[in-house]
């Protein structure tokens, strides 16, 4: 007699065959993001006197493909914080969920309570510590984000956390591409902390659309429709289909083998 | 007996698993959980105070993250603005790691006021994140720690730790990105290394200087000095230099300006 319980009533291998058990197979290592599928490109942020712009393109990109083109990358969270994110696109979508989840949360504790309301930089601390435990457990979340918005002092807020929980702020971010192509042209705007006060919204919001045109120009995985945020202590000014303007390719002309010039 | 335990590639077999099979064999990770944010830190202690130094740029490879991301850290005292701190860290490394240490530290020598009722000393402060740095030895803390601080007696305490938690009260250390650039100055100009009284002997009877305790300013003249070459030859260190200057009346900070290229 068969003295093994599990072996009872079932096709014998030596007449069957082996049974191909493959897609019972539950026993397999739990999976972690170990590369970025559908990823976003640069998200770039500056300070103004009294708030902060940023400013994400609509793509996602499935590597060289541009496979999602209307895929809004910059978040309101209540009403003092935005975020951008850069990177893999499911991981932002969880973390939508999760902050979805805790503004939720937030609103049945203090609704009423404008004082009370979680601010840019407790927004950027909790993140911060998400993304921290996430790459701890060698499960990362593919992002780097940028948090834009007002903190608790009611200044304006700019912060960044990366997908090993490497957090930083300046007076001007970005992520990607951005940090080679784009944070050049805003620092030369706002070298410290002290210039930012003399920044108005009109200049910060030009000088990241400029940014946007430049990214657009160089990053092969970027794409003109973007969208664009303004925060202030007055709220929160965000435009989703924003189209770059005034560009100019005539430096393609110089470029050998490029247009019609050929060799 | 031993046939029927066998896996499926064997002759006699059963139609389930009753071992591992290849599939759950454990993958290759290729994320890497650690990264450099370059910097540079360090620590001199006197007769009777203790200065900590470190500048505050944040690198990764070639980029500048930002100009301003202070390496010093108050331990203990009150709320999060840390009040009357008597105890400072300093951390250079992985950046995530060394937040992380920080928050971890400074929790435990606030809950160990509440739990004694009283502030817990340097030396006590300093075997704690040992022990800290210890349990995580097989996932390391990637950082080079110092901790600072004034000990019972009132001398200048300072203590530098590698990231497992080994541990040494030192006269004076660097870490970090230019460590090889600075400590052997230090070596030179705090313990007087290579300095011997002239015309005292001959080769070896030549008599080496006794290293003393240095007066304050002259130690905040050694550390900008330190942190202005440090700057010229290593491209990670550079934008600020956050000093800590503790003393038996407290801890007084200044933020002095380095070259930003």
């Amino acid at each position: 007699m068969n003295h093994f319980p599990q072996a009872w009533g079932r096709p014998r291998d030596d007449i069957y065959g082996h049974y191909n058990s493959s897609y019972l197979q539950t026993a397999n290592p739990t999976q972690h993001t170990q590369s970025p599928v559908v990823t976003g490109t640069s998200v770039v942020a500056i300070k103004y006197k009294d708030g902060v712009v940023i400013a994400a393109d609509n793509l996602a990109s499935y590597g060289s493909l541009a496979r999602f083109t209307d895929v809004k990358r910059l978040r309101k969270f209540n009403s003092s914080t935005v975020l951008g994110f850069g990177g893999d696109v499911s991981d932002m979508q969880y973390l939508d969920r999760l902050l979805n989840d805790l503004d939720v949360k937030e609103n049945y504790s203090h609704a009423d309570d404008e004082a009370s309301q979680l601010s840019a930089n407790n927004l950027h601390t909790y993140l911060s510590k998400v993304m921290y435990k996430r790459r701890t457990d060698f499960n990362p979340l593919w992002n780097h984000i940028l948090v834009a918005g007002i903190s608790s002092e009611s200044e304006p807020f700019l912060a960044s956390v990366d997908l090993l929980g490497t957090t930083f702020s300046s007076p001007s971010l970005a992520t990607g591409y951005g940090a080679h192509l784009a944070q050049p042209i805003m620092r030369k705007l706002v070298p410290d902390e002290e210039a930012v006060k003399g920044i108005s919204k009109e200049q910060a919001v030009d000088v990241v659309k400029e940014c946007m045109k430049v990214l657009f120009y160089r990053d092969a995985r970027s794409m003109d429709g973007y969208s664009i945020a303004v925060i202030s202590k007055e709220g929160i000014e965000i435009k989703e289909n924003e189209k770059l303007e005034n560009q100019s390719w005539q430096f393609a002309e110089r470029i050998r083998g490029y247009g019609t010039q050929v060799n | 007996m031993a046939g029927m335990f066998a896996g499926p590639q064997e002759m006699m077999g059963y139609s389930f698993n009753t071992a591992p099979t290849s599939a759950s064999e454990p993958r290759q990770h290729s994320f890497y959980p650690y990264t450099d944010n370059g910097g540079s830190t360090l620590g001199i202690s006197g007769a009777d105070f203790t200065i900590m130094a470190g500048d505050t740029r944040s690198t990764s490879g070639y980029s500048i993250n930002s100009r301003h991301v202070p390496k010093l850290f108050l331990i203990g005292g009150e709320g999060p603005k840390n009040k009357g701190a008597r105890i400072v860290l300093s951390v250079v490394g992985f950046a995530a790691d060394g937040d992380a240490l920080k928050e971890k530290l400074d929790k435990e020598v606030k809950m160990y006021k509440y739990q004694h009722g009283k502030p817990m000393t340097v030396s006590a402060c300093a075997q704690r994140l040992s022990h800290i740095l210890y349990n995580k030895r097989f996932f390391p803390y990637y950082v080079h720690a110092i901790l600072g601080g004034i000990d019972e007696e009132g001398k200048g305490a300072l203590y530098s730790y590698d990231p497992v938690g080994s541990y040494e009260r030192e006269q004076c250390r660097a870490a970090g990105a230019a460590s090889s650039l600075i400590m052997p100055f230090l070596d030179n100009q705090v313990n007087f290394k290579n300095h011997h009284i002239p015309g005292s002997g001959e080769g070896h009877d030549l008599k080496p200087v006794v290293a003393t305790p240095l007066p304050k300013e002259t130690v905040i003249e050694l550390v900008r000095d330190a942190f202005t070459s440090a700057v010229e030859r290593h491209i990670e260190v550079g934008d600020g230099l956050q000093m800590m200057i503790l003393t038996k009346d407290g801890v007084e900070e200044q933020l002095l300006p380095l070259k930003k290229d």
